[in-house]
């Protein structure tokens, strides 16, 4: 029996005005998967991951979730759809006025039906998963950038969502706090099944945990390239391997 | 002994929660069932319970979760509990019966101890003491700002000796800020002010037939007080909101440290070209919610009260000397410091987030109208004394 894709894409555009970023982007994720989509500033992938989460509509295509259209979908049922996803952005976003705990808690108070105590428990166990045991009561404006990529992540998956959709999580860290979180997103899929997008442009990153990938091309505005990123490595089209070795091959 | 344990929210799920005394001093717990968080969960209350209601002291804790279906947070945080419970009793805790995935997260949230410092204290101080921090808090304010008057004090005098670094473009950017685009909300407000103050003194001058004094009253109160006021107080919810957000958000994004780790003084670039930019713009635009005020106060004479228009008109220059324009200018040049100056100092001292930046320009609001309000009074009463 055919495996109904967590994530299918079929004919995206996305378009800012007249200027289009990417067309015809065509791709599935699949339950399991860490997803890679890779390429160079401003072949945009971060309007990407927009298209993906319903923060921007595309020019054209549809985004399936488990096989239901997002952007055809009636508002409580794109509500429904995104409370599968969690997202981690690439600065964190984490409220400023806001605690971690209260962070963590904020989306568990708002769609679960707990009481305070069970949601604190909840919010410390998540804290803990990432690292961050005690430091509930801190403001993300006391944290380092590392820590504060964690707590985003622990708010993105606070809901257990089935699909995580990391924007950017290597960027501004150094390697081995960036491979600490490498390794935890790796332990996360496997531990939690859960289906991973990272959109990254981290070399190291990328061949570390990717399972597949496409590759955005900022010259054509589309795809060129879909499969494991090691495979990409030995053997792929010949723009991607540049990108991958940093335009040593 | 078997002690069986199901949430009666739990209805026809099933039995989730088991627990049978194994071997003299062992538990086995033993899960079963769908243990997600759209459902009520056992507590594990039951498990601590029956780890000191065994016969004998039980030592070793075993699951078995064969029957075990969809689980989620709610499981990982009962699990991570029993654990705690057993770590504070010495019970030794046997995993093997769980899946892998949760053993597996389980160990990734005990992999890093709880940073005991880390936790706050102190943050249900009572009120005593929290009125207490608040005005320490306020006191030690004090110099932070006397220290920026210094520092805005020197840059004035670096711009005297020309040696103030800032781009005049800038100046002129603020000023068209400040001054053209400030034109509308001037106007409107001045108006109105204009046109109260004329029925204000229509009704109390009637009384004694001397309507005619409307004339003096909007043309004295707008040219040396009220124009300067309100447009000391548009300015400072347009402006010195605006100075405190745009410094603010430099904060957060770094740019003024870059500013300083040049070398060049964020004073010079940065609050220099806004505190000349109100300086020179405020005047103007009192001068013109004067005329704004006068010519309201003329329409409600003219149109309401049948008063003649050049008899409102010769009234209005009888009573007008230059003075009064001087008195409006110096009030007008005044505010328009304070509004600047409270504005960049919230800016400049913003802390390194968004909430700080919303902060920072409530408080440039509220420190603009209330230097506002000091130096009127300050200043009205040095102009009475001195007779002028």
């Amino acid at each position: 029996m055919e495996v109904v894709p967590h994530i299918e894409v079929r004919g995206l555009s996305m378009a800012y005005g007249e200027f289009v970023v990417q067309r015809d982007l065509a791709f599935r994720v699949n339950p399991g998967d860490i997803f890679v989509i890779m390429g160079g500033n401003g072949c945009g992938k971060t309007t990407l991951m927009r298209a993906l989460t319903g923060l921007q509509r595309p020019a054209s295509g549809t985004v399936l979730y488990g096989g239901e259209d997002f952007w055809n979908a009636a508002p409580e049922d794109q509500e429904r759809l995104q409370r599968r996803l969690g997202i981690m952005f690439q600065g964190g976003a984490l409220w400023s006025s806001l605690t971690l705990a209260e962070n963590v808690a904020l989306p568990l108070a708002e769609y679960v039906d707990l009481s305070p105590s069970h949601i604190a428990e909840i919010v410390s166990f998540k804290l803990a998963l990432v690292g961050l045991a005690g430091f509930e009561d801190f403001y993300p404006s006391e944290l380092s950038g590392g820590m504060k990529k964690r707590a985003s992540l622990a708010r993105a998956m606070a809901l257990d969502p089935e699909i995580l959709i990391i924007d950017e999580p290597s960027s501004g860290l150094d390697p081995l706090t960036a491979r600490r979180l490498d390794d935890l997103i790796l332990e996360l899929r496997d531990s939690l099944g859960a289906t991973i997008v990272v959109i990254s442009h981290d070399l190291a990153s990328i061949l570390t945990i990717g399972s597949d990938s496409i590759y955005l091309d900022a010259e054509t505005h589309t795809m060129i390239a879909t499969g494991n990123p090691r495979q990409a490595l030995q053997s792929g089209d010949a723009k991607v391997r540049h990108f991958l070795t940093r335009g040593t091959a | 002994m078997t002690n069986a344990f199901e949430s009666p929210a739990a209805g026809k799920a099933g039995q989730m929660l088991d627990m049978r005394y194994v071997g003299g001093d062992g538990l086995l717990v033993v899960l079963s069932g769908r243990w997600c968080l759209d459902r009520a969960l056992p507590s594990r209350d039951a498990v601590e319970q029956a780890l000191s209601e065994g016969v004998e002291d039980v030592r070793r804790l075993k699951f078995d979760a064969a029957s075990l279906g969809a689980w989620d947070s709610g499981l990982l945080t009962f699990l991570a509990g029993v654990l705690k419970a057993c770590a504070a009793r010495g019970i030794e805790v046997d995993q093997d019966g769980l899946p892998e995935g949760i053993r597996r997260l389980l160990a990734m949230a005990f992999a890093v101890p709880e940073q005991k410092v880390a936790r706050r204290s102190g943050r249900d101080a009572n009120l005593l003491a929290r009125v207490g921090t608040a005005t320490m808090k306020m006191f030690h304010g004090a110099p932070a700002m006397l220290r920026f008057l210094g520092e805005i004090t020197l840059s004035f005098l670096r711009l005297l000796g020309g040696r103030a670094r800032f781009r005049v473009s800038d100046m002129w950017l603020e000023v068209e800020q400040v001054g053209p685009r400030a034109l509308p909300i001037v106007s409107v407000i001045s108006f109105l002010v204009g046109l109260i103050l004329a029925y204000l003194g229509a009704d109390q001058l009637r009384l004694v037939g001397a309507q005619i004094f409307i004339a003096d009253l909007v043309a004295i109160g707008m040219v040396r007080e009220i124009g300067a006021l309100m447009t000391g107080i548009i300015i400072a919810g347009r402006t010195g909101a605006a100075f405190a957000a745009q410094l603010g958000t430099m904060q957060v994004n770094e740019e003024i440290d870059a500013f300083k780790t040049l070398g060049i003084s964020p004073i010079d670039f940065l609050v220099l070209p806004r505190m000349l930019a109100l300086m020179l713009m405020v005047p103007l635009l009192t001068l013109y919610s004067g005329f704004v005020g006068m010519l309201a106060g003329l329409l409600v004479s003219v149109f309401i009260f049948d008063i003649s228009l050049f008899e409102y008109y010769n009234e209005t220059l009888r009573a007008l000397e230059l003075k009064h324009f001087w008195v409006g200018l110096s009030k007008g040049t005044v505010y328009g410091a304070m509004v600047a100056f409270a504005g960049c100092l919230r800016g400049m001292k913003c802390g390194r987030s968004a909430e700080a930046v919303g902060k920072a320009a409530t408080s440039a609001v509220v420190t603009g109208i209330l230097l506002i309000t000091i130096a009127a009074s300050v200043m009205t009463i040095v102009y009475y004394q001195l007779e002028i």
